[in-house]
């Protein structure tokens, strides 16, 4: 479930209010003019998809892999874990790890073993 | 037109009206690929998603092998009889041939829109898999490029029809905007998906069902919904229903006890059994470490969840569950009456997840593959179907003047005499919940369970189609409340008319396949739901099979 938006790394462009399918999210003020991140305002509407993190470009955001609880995690333990913005350079969505878009293997997972 | 009964807009919000040839609900694979076909004919075309074209639906969320096969008759035959016995023997080796060039055509549309398929050592590039945050962001790209108007976070709550019937639109709420929207339009593709019953499957939370419900009360009917019952593995805490890596995994008891039989092709049923009274737990230490790096980088989001739980799924043991899947992997859904994916309510179309994908399945489906070979070629053709429906029409088709357009929703919506107070949204979905959820009551069928189940949820039925109309801030989960719960009762109407086990229909009191009931069931109906067979296609000549061909086909 969605855990946390980091208010450092936010930097108020509500891409996440856009793309979360599930509409958890709510903009506050002014957006990227002010700055101020939005607030997750339907929490355990989350459907855990991890979207949101993929699709943020500030590596703000943190979503637990717990489907059903609130873990309450700290950001601080989030950072220290390396998690922000691990989903995205995974598949390759950040600039320095663009070659993890074409580096899929499931041909090889498919092919007998 | 009027506002919805009871969901009174406020004169500060927006309404938006619209007019256009084509309306695509669902912005998944198949409603995008619905959109751009629609569009590069010429048809003006607007398409709605309930949440945002590009990261709605299971695929988004989770990525999937393709059913790409190259137009090697040998292969071909192959490919089509890798699943001829897990899925009953429904499927229509017609559809079969025609799905597999299309879904060749649009796989090599998508490299040349620049998919970055991986190339292989020899450097050939593999089109056997797509990544679905990439994919689906590539297709809402290319569907604005082709000029379709997004409406993001729209969900439709009622179709539109005129006076013969023929469905001409639909209304809906704006979700961030605030306020109904209405599209006017001369056809209607529903590509809303399945129904996963928020069961919080990977990117399932958004299919309700929805579509479902809209285009059944225009006079719609479906097939094949009693193969509906598709369990996914994901760990217990988790969301993340990617099952091909748990072909490399042990099941144990939380002891560590193996359990004999358990596995996740052809022992899903024991795991399912087993979880009825206690813990299962998974390790996937079949895998070689050599394969370790290969199954990252093919999957990242099926190792999310460990990595932030600080598990190693493949030196320690996790505890697993099955969530429901429904029919996003099962197979039933909209009735197709013809190859252009028309349904049986004249200007309205299916595609995807919401369309029945026995044509190419039969009665059973894994994850992937067909499924998204069939949401790409259904997509297809219902865009190009509805914008031929819309240009044979012309502009007699609009309501302006000429035509009289009329709301079809009922449960939650309509303006009838009522009994009852209004429908609570999350009571409703934890009763239907708890009649499909059970694995002794839907993965193990029974008549008494099948029987005991209808009766609640017929009740439940009765009571929402004589609610109050819900309020403007309840109505949409008032409707997908409804939408599951309509569902809920086509999925067990037609698993108790089909008194054998076929495909993943599974009957504990008729455990064996009935060959008297090769035959398809169309199921439809709200008030009273009806339940009728039909032949299935003919069998097709039987094909001689290379077995290990016939393995990897079936692994895809």
């Amino acid at each position: 479930m969605i855990e946390l938006i980091s208010p450092t790394r936010c930097t108020g462009c509500n891409i996440c209010v856009s793309v979360c399918p599930m509409d958890v999210f709510q903009p506050t003020g002014g957006g990227r003019a002010d700055g101020a991140a939005p607030v997750i305002a339907r929490q355990t509407d989350c459907q855990t998809c991890f979207l949101c993190e993929a699709h943020c470009p500030d590596d703000a955001l943190y979503v637990a892999p717990d489907a059903e609880t609130v873990t309450g995690i700290a950001e601080d333990a989030v950072a220290a874990a390396g998690l922000f913005g691990s989903y995205r350079r995974a598949i390759g969505w950040t600039a320095a790890h663009r070659q993890n878009r074409s580096a899929d293997q499931t041909f090889r997972l498919l092919a007998p073993h | 037109m009027a506002n919805v009964p009871g969901a009174p807009v406020s004169s500060s919000a927006a309404s938006l009206d619209l007019e256009t040839d084509v309306l695509i609900l669902g912005g998944g694979p198949a409603g995008t690929w619905a959109a751009i076909a629609a569009a590069t004919g010429g048809a003006r075309t607007i398409l709605a998603d309930k949440g945002f074209c590009g990261t709605s639906g299971a695929t988004a969320a989770s990525g999937t092998t393709l059913w790409y096969v190259d137009p090697d008759p040998a292969k071909r035959a192959a490919a089509k009889a890798s699943r001829e016995g897990l899925g009953g023997h429904l499927a229509d080796h017609g559809w079969m041939d025609r799905v597999l060039d299309r879904t060749h055509a649009a796989v090599g549309q998508l490299a040349d829109w620049g998919y970055p398929f991986p190339r292989d050592a020899d450097g050939c590039e593999r089109r056997v898999s797509v990544q679905g945050p990439e994919y689906m962001r590539l297709m809402r790209r290319r569907v604005k490029q082709a000029g379709v108007t997004i409406l993001d976070h729209c969900p439709a709550l009622e179709l539109l029809v005129d006076d013969s019937g023929a469905v001409a639109g639909a209304v809906g709420v704006q979700r961030q905007k605030g306020g109904r929207w209405t599209v006017r339009a001369k056809a209607v593709v529903i590509a809303t998906g399945g129904c996963a019953f928020l069961s919080k499957a990977l990117g399932c939370n958004v299919l309700t069902g929805d579509g479902l419900l809209m285009a059944a009360e225009a006079g719609a009917d479906l097939s094949g919904m009693e193969f509906s019952n598709a369990y996914a593995i994901a760990p217990a805490f988790g969301s993340v229903t990617k099952t091909l890596l748990y072909q490399w995994a042990s099941f144990t008891r939380a002891d560590g006890e193996p359990i004999p039989g358990a596995a996740s092709k052809g022992g899903r049923s024991v795991i399912a059994r087993v979880l009825t009274t206690e813990p299962v737990h998974a390790r996937l230490d079949r895998a070689e470490p050599e394969l370790w790096a290969a199954m990252r980088q093919a999957q990242p989001n099926f190792f999310l969840p460990f990595d932030r739980a600080g598990i190693d799924p493949f030196t320690q043991r996790f505890p697993v569950t099955l969530r429901l899947e429904g029919t996003v992997r099962g197979t039933g859904g909209l009735r197709l009456v013809d190859g252009t994916c028309a349904t049986a309510v004249p200007g309205l179309f299916a595609a995807g997840d919401a369309a029945t994908r026995e044509p190419i399945c039969g009665g059973f489906t894994g994850g992937g593959s067909h499924n998204a070979a069939w949401a790409m070629s259904t997509g297809h053709w219902a865009g190009l179907g509805a914008a031929d429906h819309a240009r044979a029409l012309g502009g007699r088709a609009l309501g302006n003047g000429t035509r009289t357009l009329r709301r079809a929703g009922g449960a939650g919506l309509q303006d009838r005499p009522r009994r009852g107070a209004a429908i609570d949204a999350g009571g409703l979905t934890r009763a239907v919940q708890a009649e499909v959820f059970p694995y002794d009551i839907n993965y193990f069928r029974t008549e008494e369970g099948l029987t005991g189940s209808l009766a609640r949820l017929d009740r439940l039925w009765a009571d929402a189609a004589a609610a109050m109309p819900a309020s403007a801030d309840t109505v949409l989960r008032v409707r997908e409340a409804a939408a599951m719960l309509a569902t809920a009762r086509w999925m067990y109407r037609s698993a108790l008319a089909r008194t054998e086990s076929r495909g993943m229909h599974r009957r504990i009191d008729h455990a064996a396949l009935d060959p008297a009931q090769r035959h398809l069931l169309t199921v439809g109906g709200l008030d009273e739901v009806q339940v009728s067979t039909r032949p299935a296609p003919v069998r097709a000549d039987p094909v001689r099979l290379d077995r290990a061909e016939a393995g990897r086909e079936l692994a895809a």
